[in-house]
């Protein structure tokens, strides 16, 4: 089976092709220049390096945030069409959970995304008897008040995602000796753990399909709050 | 043999989600439009992430309707077009990720579209026998521009406004009037009650020769005049206000029209745009035509708002001319026409 995986939640674009167990070829770039444009060429490089074409895909694996929202629509539009076309599964993967599953660590692993102004999209997760688990639900936060709720609770943190290296003497700084950082290799997205992730879901509930997978944006727009706030008076 | 090809558009440059399936470049086998009109309506106007975000909900059901309205498949697509810009850029890029990945799928040919173009194209849609060249008006709430179609995909651009366009200077109008919105067709439908001569608003030619418009200046006499009402505590005429405003807009722009065609020995003139649609617009556009001796042409409603089905006509009229875009296409929110 092969598994065709993309995340394009942060500044980092990345697509993987994964069949039976092996990383057949995984793509990564991280520059300034639009995911709109170097999606469908980076997916076309690495399928046509393999002799592969979206065609020869069974499953398909999308980070579905939080993360750039127009990063986001990005990945999940071009994602959906191919799933569309040639009438495949999709599984949306929490951006985090993927960033999360780049870490084999035995402790708490704190994934962080970048979320502007102080804030970060975070979740908890810890590895129990060969599962990832999931111990604080995706969320967004200000960094401080992350870094406090950790240095109160946990003694073994790993830490990954853009985030880190925004706030790394910030982290140091409270959590010291508490907090090791992941390698480079592990600190960002990498579409191959999606594409795992996929896997692995694919049977055990509804991920959505090409019809009705959207974004999980952890946030609703911007208008959408102050007319909320308005509504409610205050 | 059918060598007759079969195109798949996409439209996302707005507030609606469009998707169409054509033959050729001018029969419409289905051009669903998802219209997101009641979520902005609560926030007085389009709002770009509220767009995005219902693009996005909406696509690939939009893109399912048109294939099963059109009964074809994805097999029988030969084309694939989409709206490359002007638009919202957030509301663009949901579209165009979707038309890329699409293509490459298919493994058939990508155009990206300029939106104006789709408008004028819509034309070729409507009035099976129109061929260029032609003078044409491009009229909705995000552009205004006075053009000249020398072939389906050469135009030169020769008027534009130059600050609002004319179905903002409409909106914004009927906001201050209180009506809701979108408020262009309101006003077009209380100025049929009105008295289009009641005020005096002022028509803004800027200097002789130019085929330029604005309307901001005539969006801020109609407010100091609804002010100075208020302030004598007088009543304030809707009606009249709405007729007297839509003919200061609607003057202009048959004016510089008609002269524009006259300048290009032109006897062919075509609207597009939601404001084409106007029918104040279309009745003073369609009188001065015939004193001119010149036809007047413009899409039927539906086809004069945003729909993927214009994008279709364009993209097919780009691709026979031999224009084609590759899978690094991206989105230009303030695509010019030419
Ligand atoms: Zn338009």
């Amino acid at each position: 089976m092969k598994v065709l995986a993309v995340d394009t939640s942060t500044m980092m674009a990345t697509c993987a092709v994964l069949e039976d167990g092996n990383l057949l070829g995984e793509y990564s770039l991280n520059q300034k220049m639009s995911h709109s444009e170097n999606l469908v060429p980076m997916i076309k490089e690495v399928l046509d390096s393999l002799k592969l074409h979206v065609s020869d895909i069974d499953l398909y694996g999308i980070a579905i945030g939080p993360g750039s929202f127009t990063g986001l629509r990005i990945g999940i539009a071009t994602i959906k069409a191919f799933a569309h076309v040639f009438d495949k599964p999709i599984v949306g993967v929490s951006t985090l959970e993927g960033l999360a599953f780049n870490l084999s660590f035995n402790g708490i692993i704190i994934p962080m995304i970048d979320a502007r102004r102080n804030r970060i999209y975070t979740g908890i997760y810890k590895w129990e008897k060969g599962n990832l688990n999931n111990i604080l639900a995706p969320t967004i936060m200000e960094i401080d008040e992350l870094l406090e709720l950790l240095n109160k609770n946990y003694n073994n943190i790993i830490i990954n995602g853009n985030a880190v290296n925004i706030y790394k003497k910030r982290i140091m700084n409270i959590l010291g000796n508490k907090v090791n950082f992941a390698p480079i290799i592990s600190n960002s997205c990498n579409a191959a753990s999606i594409a795992e992730l996929a896997i692995l879901k694919q049977h055990k509930y509804n991920y959505g399909n090409y019809f009705n997978l959207v974004p999980d944006y952890l946030r609703e727009s911007q208008a959408q709050r102050e007319l909320k706030k308005k509504e409610s008076g205050s | 043999m059918n060598n007759r090809i079969t195109t798949l558009a996409i439209e996302t440059s707005c507030d609606e989600t469009s998707c169409a399936v054509l033959r050729d470049g001018r029969e419409v086998l289905s051009n669903i439009i998802s219209s997101q009109i009641d979520v902005h309506k609560k926030f007085g106007g389009v709002v770009p992430e509220v767009a995005s975000r219902k693009h996005i909900e909406n696509i690939d059901l939009i893109i399912q309707q048109a294939l099963d309205e059109a009964k074809v498949t994805f097999e029988d697509i030969d084309l694939i077009g989409v709206t490359q810009g002007p638009g919202l850029v957030g509301a663009l890029l949901v579209g165009i990720s979707s038309a890329k990945a699409i293509a490459y799928a298919l493994n058939k040919p990508l155009i990206g579209v300029n939106h104006i173009q789709g408008h004028i194209c819509a034309n070729y849609i409507e009035h099976k026998d129109l061929h260029p060249p032609f003078t044409c008006l491009v009229v909705s709430g995000g552009h205004t521009y006075l053009a000249y179609a020398n072939d389906y995909i050469d135009y030169e651009l020769i008027g534009r406004t130059r600050d609002d366009a004319a179905g903002e200077a409409f909106d914004k109008v009927a906001r201050t009037l209180g009506l809701s919105y979108p408020g262009g067709p309101l006003i077009d439908k209380l100025s049929k009650e009105g008295n289009p001569n009641a005020i005096d608003f002022p028509r803004v030619y800027l200097n002789d020769n130019s085929y330029d418009f604005s309307f901001s200046g005539l969006k801020t006499a109609v407010l100091n005049y609804i002010n100075n009402i208020k302030q004598k505590g007088e009543q304030i005429i809707v009606k009249d206000i709405a007729a007297s405003f839509q003919q200061a807009v609607i003057e202009v722009l048959v004016d510089k029209t008609i002269s524009l065609a006259k300048e290009r020995k032109s006897n062919k003139i075509v609207m597009a745009g939601g404001v084409a649609a106007n029918e104040g617009l279309r009745n003073l556009m369609k009188k001065r035509g015939q004193e001119e001796g010149m036809e007047i042409l413009y899409p039927s409603r539906l086809l004069c708002t945003d729909n993927a089905a214009m994008i279709g006509s364009a993209a097919y009229f780009n691709y026979i001319k031999g224009y084609t875009s590759d899978y690094y296409l991206n989105v230009v929110p303030n695509l010019e026409l030419k």
